[in-house]
């Protein structure tokens, strides 16, 4: 058996990877990814990399880690509302503002996508979807046939991607998948405050996927960002588990799913 | 000088013009100059839709969007977006007014059970009636706004399109009378798409100006991610052959073919419009234009989308 743990999106949530790498330890994997993102949203963006380092993460370039690390002017967020946009400046010039210079030369040291085998399969991780990196693959807009193709040019079993903040998996024929590993960073807009990484298992028996939730002290985080003056409308994400910014890209399905 | 040509890399989208330029309505700022009687394009038939709908999702297609014209004169409307909604997520762009209660009950029962999302895009073009009536004629207005009423109530979130026909220092409050008219109307979790208005179709005569000026050059490609142009990832089923994008249906030289495997093939950027989609990237799709209004959240709290 094989098994491996897979973080998506940390958005600086130092107190989410603590409990999350806390529970891996526990249950034991061969190995942890990270599919990038490691800034954003949160305070004190340069908390989670020591943690990352030593717990030996494996980490990829997300979106904003490769603006971060190329100086660039915004996110890559892809946002075009004026409201998200807004949301997205802040965020961005925070976290840019407070990455120290060793951690924006160590992100451009990490690749765009990795491939693994696990267990005999051969697995790809990348961060929005195999040809792009700030591409958003959501459930409800991800067909089955669009999935197979971008699998197959992908030349994978198993395609890894995070990006939208939103967990899911979609098994294919063929015995093929396609697995959105979720956010540690926030909560999923579902009006709880948990936040959620994924375990894939290879064994005899096949390809298991497992979310897993993760508690944290998010009354702690609320209170770093309240003393950094971050966004109330952040603060309030991460204490009532309702997306309240940067919606304007939710599909119908997901959007209904909220409150806002 | 050759201009730039753009190859199909994977037909993300497909775009259906159902009911042909044929409307209910006349819009002045109209880009394929649809109207009533207007025949450029005829209804497309159940036939030729199913058929369009098997050869993208031999291709992979990622979403579908049913067009027009009014798509909900096609009297088979409904149970092609059914077929749509089975095989990608589906996206129809209407003007509401022919969205009664009886049709907005089938479109819910429409949505509910799919997997995949469907979008519903109601056409506004001002937050007054006067200032949409102008542009889209006398008691659209109202009628648009009780459909989107409608929607709202059977919380199919309706996508509310709107053209920018006004200066940039009307953004604030424009944006803020909208969000206002649209919740006052039962739309309490307003989702607007703005949109440039193009020139094309009638807008030229409705707001003269220089236009887009210039064709897209090769150096204008350089360093620019092509997937922003609707030709790389779109084609557009007609009754009369496969168009190359959405906005150059009156344009003779971009039908590509009678199939969509004749159509997969790369198309010269060689129209104004072109201009308008390199500038702006992916315009018609539901999210992903890059349409840059001047920073309105600090100017206006009212413009923000939240009760």
């Amino acid at each position: 058996m094989t098994r491996i743990a897979l973080l998506g999106g940390l958005y600086s949530n130092d107190r989410a990877l603590t409990a999350a790498l806390r529970d891996i330890a526990r249950r034991g994997v061969d190995a942890t990814y990270c599919l990038g993102d490691l800034g954003a949203f949160g305070p004190h963006p340069d908390r989670v990399y020591p943690l990352l380092r030593d717990a030996g993460v494996a980490c990829l370039q997300g979106n904003y880690d490769n603006s971060l690390a190329g100086g660039l002017d915004d996110c890559q967020c892809g946002y075009t509302d004026p409201r998200d946009n807004h949301f997205a400046r802040l965020s961005y010039t925070y976290t840019f503002r407070h990455t120290s210079d060793d951690h924006k030369a160590w992100l451009r040291t990490l690749p765009l996508t990795r491939r693994l085998d696990v267990g005999g399969r051969q697995v790809l991780l990348c961060h929005g979807s195999p040809r792009k990196i700030n591409e958003f693959l959501w459930e409800s807009t991800s067909p089955e046939g669009f999935l197979d193709r971008l699998v197959a040019d992908a030349g994978a079993d198993i395609v890894c991607v995070t990006h939208t903040g939103l967990k899911w998996h979609r098994p294919l024929a063929g015995g093929r998948h396609v697995i959105n590993v979720g956010v540690l960073g926030r909560p999923e807009n579902d009006g709880t405050t948990a936040v959620w990484y994924t375990l894939l298992t290879v064994d005899r028996g096949g390809v298991t996927v497992d979310f897993v939730p993760v508690i944290y002290d998010h009354l702690a985080l609320a209170a770093d960002m309240r003393a950094e003056r971050l966004p109330e409308e952040f603060v309030e994400t991460i204490l009532t588990g309702w997306w309240t910014t940067c919606l304007e890209i939710l599909p119908h399905k997901e959007r209904a799913r909220g409150r806002f | 000088m050759t201009p730039p040509a753009i190859s199909l890399t994977h037909l993300d989208n497909l775009w259906i013009q159902v009911s042909g330029t044929l409307c209910n309505i006349a819009c002045a700022h109209c880009f394929n100059s649809s109207g009533p009687n207007v025949r450029t394009f005829d209804h497309l038939s159940r036939e030729a839709v199913r058929d369009a709908i098997d050869a993208a999702a031999r291709r992979g297609v990622r979403e579908i969007f049913f067009t027009g014209g009014e798509p909900f004169l096609n009297p088979h409307l409904l149970e092609m977006l059914e077929w749509s909604l089975a095989i990608a997520p589906t996206t129809v762009l209407t003007n509401g007014m022919l969205i009664g209660d009886r049709t907005a009950d089938r479109l819910a029962a429409l949505e509910r059970p799919s997997a995949y999302s469907f979008e519903i895009r109601v056409s506004l073009d001002g937050y007054t009636e006067a200032m949409n009536d102008a542009i889209r004629g006398r008691g659209v207005f109202r009628q648009a706004l009780a459909a989107i009423a409608r929607l709202s109530r059977r919380g199919l979130l309706p996508l509310v399109t709107i053209v920018r026909t006004w200066p940039d220092e009307d953004e604030a409050a424009t944006l803020a009378g909208f969000m206002r008219v649209l919740r006052e109307a039962g739309d309490l979790r307003p989702r607007v798409k703005i949109l440039p208005a193009l020139p094309l179709g009638r807008e030229p005569a409705r707001a003269p100006g220089p236009g887009a000026g210039g064709l897209v050059t090769t150096e204008m490609l350089d360093g620019f991610d092509r997937d922003l142009l609707m030709c790389s990832n779109s084609r557009v089923v007609t009754d009369r052959g496969i168009w190359v994008c959405p906005l150059l249906v009156e344009q003779p030289d971009a039908r590509l073919g009678a199939t969509l495997d004749e159509a997969a093939t790369s198309y010269p950027l060689r129209h104004a419009a072109c201009v308008s989609c390199w500038q702006y990237g992916t315009i018609c799709g539901n999210i992903s234009a890059q349409i840059d209004g001047p920073d309105t959240v600090h100017a206006s709290p009212a413009a923000a989308p939240r009760p």
